[in-house]
């Protein structure tokens, strides 16, 4: 466990020189926060019919009975918004181990570090923490600004809970953790291939498609995200990152790094 | 404290290494010579247990590589080709990074003794992106000998490095010999391996050879012996090759190029018979070749000492 802590400050205090990197850690999560709060703002008393059935039918999915026809189209508003702040867990790994894995084989620090006595498991275990922790304490604290700002924003407790349901608390939670996953062994398997971090990042960055996807779906509603379906995702990701993990530990070996990493 | 037998390593239908069978003494400087490409890099992964051998056994240290990897990998020690240092810290946290991993008992303590002795102290602070090339060496070397490690593998040492710096790094190795280390060094630089090494293999996929340094030489060209004289003619030199124990001999740019095994023992035979035959003798000396003439020879052979 030392030598694993030992690669997380090692890498930390080489990536977060970098610019790229400390935007994306920093920048990132006030700018997802930014966002739903803006909505928020922007769409209060926006709506003025009391009347629920004068509302578009994915609207009223969202709405609980007892709120306004205008309390239900801002808790519409920010739900659609609230998948933004999946981005987060899956740019910031990217971008961090992409700088951490191709900046090691450009600078050929690689293979000293794997004369040393730390196990394939511990480096790659390090260098993944070192990704997962900011990118899922950015969310969170993305997240904790959101929720404080929208709790300051909205005067009715009814409307603030209905926007912070089990549904989002579950995908930043749970589902946020596993899509970092997902994004830090898709950037170690894609550097092993490219010796450009951008180019890394760039193909990394792909696994935002999906998920806008499934924003875009949501919102011409051709799809209604539930708690249920959040937690089918999860259940998915958790697959799709046990093969993951299976892969980038077969591609992270001592012998393939040294010999086939160019 | 090295023992190899047929080790052999593959990569796909390449032959890297075939059959290197080696046994490398305590305290021993072994200079690992070849072209590029020859697989000696191949063979310190090998030795240092970053990579497995396709065939064959490895020791060191006592730890067989494949069995014993992570002893191994706290014994010894490994100067990379390319110094690979975090350019963007600090000297100190790059030796502090390597410390810790290697599980140093005082890693401060180590750090600080490496540093000062590599002249590195009054600069620990600074990014090693500022160093030169010769201090990011130094720097390199130090990290492979935190952990104090018996066996050394310095791969390339002084490539690249300006005249005064490569004297500094091998005064140092000089320094580590007398500490009674094993040096595995891997080197382009025949002078280097010359001064520096006890024995040298030459080594081209296969070992083509192992001997001292002045053991090669011999075994290459035979000893010779350059008589200067300032009225050398035809006569003397037939007299010369008439003696029982001389090999060969031979006129080159008006001396006379005297082949035989012990000169230390005949040579004053020769001067006599050339005194009697009227010759005014002014240098008597040995000819030396230089390894790279050995190596040179042996490489474009593929091995065998003479064409």
């Amino acid at each position: 466990m030392n030598k694993v802590r030992t690669i997380i400050r090692k890498e930390w205090a080489e990536v977060f020189r970098n610019r790229m990197v400390l935007f994306s850690v920093a920048f990132l999560p006030l700018l997802m926060a930014a966002i739903p709060l803006a909505i928020i703002f922007a769409s209060r008393g926006s709506m003025t019919t009391d009347q629920h059935g004068e509302m578009p039918a994915q609207v009223e999915t969202f709405c609980p009975a007892e709120l306004s026809g205008g309390d239900c189209f801002q808790v519409y508003m920010v739900s659609q918004f609230m998948l933004m702040f999946m981005i987060l867990p899956l740019a910031i790994p990217s971008t961090i181990s992409a700088y951490s894995v191709i900046g090691e084989k450009t600078s050929r620090t690689l293979e000293p570090l794997l004369a040393t006595p730390i196990t394939t498991l511990e480096l790659l275990a390090g260098k993944s923490l070192a990704a997962l922790l900011p990118a899922i304490a950015a969310t969170y604290i993305s997240f904790g600004i959101f929720s404080l700002g929208a709790w300051i924003m909205i005067p009715n407790p009814a409307v603030f809970a209905a926007m912070m349901d089990a549904r989002w608390l579950i995908a930043v939670f749970l589902v946020g953790p596993l899509l970092s996953l997902v994004s830090v062994n898709v950037s170690i398997m894609i550097s092993s291939r490219v010796t450009d971090p951008r180019a890394a990042e760039q193909l990394t960055a792909l696994l935002v498609v999906p998920l806008l996807a499934v924003f875009f779906g949501q919102f011409a509603g051709l799809f209604v995200i539930n708690r249920e379906l959040i937690l089918y995702g999860a259940l998915f990701l958790l697959l799709i990152d046990a093969i993951l993990i299976f892969l980038s530990t077969q591609i992270f070996q001592r012998e393939t790094i040294l010999t086939r990493w160019k | 404290m090295i023992q190899t037998e047929n080790l052999t390593k593959r990569f796909g239908s390449t032959l890297a290494v075939k059959g290197l069978n080696l046994s490398i003494e305590q305290g021993e400087v072994f200079g690992f010579l070849g072209p590029n490409g020859a697989g000696k890099t191949t063979t310190v992964r090998m030795l240092a247990s970053l990579i497995s051998p396709t065939q064959g056994r490895a020791v060191v240290n006592g730890f067989e590589v494949g069995r014993q990897d992570d002893q191994i990998r706290r014994s010894v020690g490994v100067l990379t080709e390319t110094p690979g240092l975090y350019d963007n810290l600090s000297a100190e946290y790059n030796l502090r990074i390597f410390a810790e991993l290697y599980e140093v008992r005082d890693p401060a303590g180590q750090v600080e003794k490496y540093l000062r002795m590599l002249g590195l102290w009054e600069r620990r602070f600074e990014p090693t992106a500022t160093f030169s090339k010769g201090m990011k060496q130094k720097l390199a070397i130090a990290r492979a000998l935190l952990h104090e490690p018996k066996v050394l593998f310095l791969d390339e040492p002084t490539a690249a490095l300006d005249p005064e710096s490569a004297r500094l790094v091998r005064d140092f190795i000089s320094e580590l010999r007398r500490e009674g280390r094993t040096i595995f060094l891997c080197t382009h630089n025949l002078d280097e391996a010359d001064r520096l090494c006890d024995r040298i293999a030459v080594f081209k996929t296969r070992l083509l050879v192992v001997d001292t340094p002045e053991r090669l030489r011999q075994q290459m060209f035979g000893r010779k012996v350059v008589f200067h004289l300032r009225n050398l003619d035809e006569a003397m030199l037939s007299k010369v090759s008439e003696l029982p124990f001389v090999s060969e001999a031979r006129m080159v740019d008006g001396r006379l190029l005297v082949t035989l095994d012990d000169p230390e023992k005949r040579n004053p035979e020769i001067v006599r018979q050339l005194v009697m035959e009227g010759a005014e003798i002014q240098f008597v000396g040995e000819l030396r070749y230089s390894l790279e003439e050995v190596y040179l020879r042996l490489v474009r052979n593929d091995g065998a000492p003479a064409t």
